[in-house]
């Protein structure tokens, strides 16, 4: 799985927990900032993508992530590299 | 003058009601709300939200074209409970019927001046359930991270102080299906006693879920009526149990002197509370009302009123056979029999539990503006020998003589407001 298969998956799942413009969630996004995802938001997202991707994040690694991209990072450590 | 250095005086002030707001089973409204209860109308009607072809309960008393969405939005739609979506809701509109869409704060009043009292019986049933399913089937690790702000008592009172900034007082009451009266009269008395000059009051349900409808019926407490329409038939012979409701009702209660200082439209006036404890038992009423009895008297004291001021008992009128013949006999022990016209909502509301008291009370104010009382929806006769004089069939005329509005909660509990006409 490439890096933009990654974000339209996580991309979605923010689309369906915060309720944005899918155009906003872009990697530079602040989720905080720009598409007013609070932790529990973060939680939430992490959660559906968790499921959609059969792979497990737990919490402490999330505490750093600021910006789509950082999301990004981490869920791609999560998953077996692409061929 | 911050709250915190404002003294609590033995001045007491009148308390008036200028803003109102409703989310029912008969209307989101007060005037919807109004002509249905003149009309009598039951609105019990097949259960919505859920499939009950395996359950035992087919049909409630829905707050129908509610949507969430279009009122929080997406996100906060789905991170508050229906409980607290209905009671935000309420409050919204009270709070903007009487001071505008910029709330107390827009009005140039001091936001530490300002509080909430919202009262429930459960708080947010239908996400607990939910969650406990998703634990059940795939463990801890997938229960939201909403669920304890979604499922809490007080989300309620803590949303509607978000929304409009509100510093002051605020707490939750939670004594199940006297909530809503207890949280209009303890806010009353907040601002009677000069502890808040703006305070929003009221209750909210959101109950009809499966288990927990599953829950009252298996104590007895439902009605087994095959007809919804005739089902909820509070002080009726032939009543066999209540009618589940859902919905929220709230109060902008301020201080009398500023609210006609500000010209503020005065829908009512909070004349008195009683509040008391049976001390008996968990769910059930002592014969006789005694605790009843002993609340409307506490309450007409407070109020400085005789029994025979009062021009009607907007009863709490549930339509189960325990708490109707124990009302009955409260009534008629403090107006004598056939003393004073009573009438209770509940045939058409259905029992919206800790929503109950607080739609009951726009209710009183409504009969108190239109100078008519509601009819009993499906009350026909009572059993032999109970001698109170039930509003049935139609309207009643009404001089603009104050209310008693009762609740009465399990564990007890029992709250009545006497309510004035502006």
């Amino acid at each position: 799985m490439n890096r933009d298969q990654v974000l339209e998956v996580l991309s979605e799942a923010i689309v369906s927990v915060i309720g944005c413009d899918p155009a906003a969630v872009t990697p530079e996004a602040h989720l905080a900032d720009d598409l007013e995802a609070d932790s529990l938001a973060l939680v939430e997202v992490i959660m559906a993508v968790e499921d959609k991707l059969d792979i497990t994040v737990p919490e402490e690694e999330l505490k750093d992530v600021r910006t789509v991209g950082d999301a990004l990072d981490v869920l791609q450590g999560k998953l077996p590299a692409s061929p | 003058m911050s709250g915190a250095s404002e003294p609590v005086t033995a001045t007491r002030r009148r308390v008036v009601v200028t803003g109102v707001g409703l989310r029912s089973p008969a209307g989101n409204d007060v005037d919807t709300m109004w002509s249905t209860l003149l009309e009598g109308r039951a609105m019990a009607a097949p259960i919505e939200a859920w499939s009950t072809a395996e359950h035992p309960v087919k049909y409630a008393c829905e707050v129908r074209d509610f949507d969430p969405v279009e009122r929080f939005g997406h996100k906060e739609a789905r991170r508050i409970d229906r409980a607290g979506q209905l009671g935000v809701a309420a409050a919204g509109d009270a709070v903007i019927s009487a001071f505008g869409e910029g709330g107390p704060i827009g009005a140039g009043i001091d936001p530490a001046r300002c509080g909430v009292v919202g009262g429930t019986g459960i708080g947010g049933l239908a996400t607990l359930e939910e969650q406990i399913g998703v634990y059940l089937e795939r463990g801890p690790t997938r229960v939201s991270p909403l669920l304890v702000p979604m499922m809490m008592a007080n989300a309620t009172a803590g949303l509607i102080g978000i929304e409009w900034r509100l510093n002051g007082p605020n707490l939750c009451v939670a004594t199940a299906c006297a909530a809503g009266s207890n949280s209009i009269g303890e806010a009353a008395r907040l601002v009677r006693e000069g502890a808040a000059d703006v305070m929003v009051a009221g209750g909210t349900e959101a109950s009809i879920t499966p288990v927990a409808t599953a829950a009252f019926w298996r104590m007895g407490a439902l009605t087994s009526n095959p007809d919804p329409l005739v089902a909820s038939r509070p002080f009726d012979a032939a009543r066999d149990g209540f009618v589940m409701g859902e919905g929220a009702a709230f109060l902008v209660l301020v201080a009398r002197e500023a609210a006609l200082a500000r010209g503020a439209t005065i829908w009512g006036e909070i004349l008195g509370y009683g509040r008391t404890c049976d001390a008996y038992h968990i769910t059930a009423p002592p014969d006789g009302g005694a605790g009843a009895a002993a609340c409307m008297l506490a309450a007409l004291d407070d109020a400085g009123l005789e029994p025979a001021a009062v021009g009607h008992v907007n009863a709490h009128g549930t339509s189960t056979p325990l708490n109707d013949a124990a009302e009955a006999a409260a009534v008629t022990k403090v107006f004598g029999a056939r003393g004073v016209p009573v009438t209770s909502a509940k045939g058409v509301t259905g029992h919206l539990v800790g929503a109950a008291g607080a739609v009951e009370a726009v209710a009183s104010l409504l009969a108190l503006r239109h100078g008519q009382v509601p009819p009993t929806a499906n009350y026909e006769a009572a059993e032999e020998g109970v001698e109170i004089d039930v509003v049935a069939g139609a309207p009643r005329p009404l001089a603009a003589a104050p209310v008693v509005s009762n609740s009465f909660g399990f564990g007890g509990h029992n709250a009545t407001l006497v309510l004035g006409a502006a």
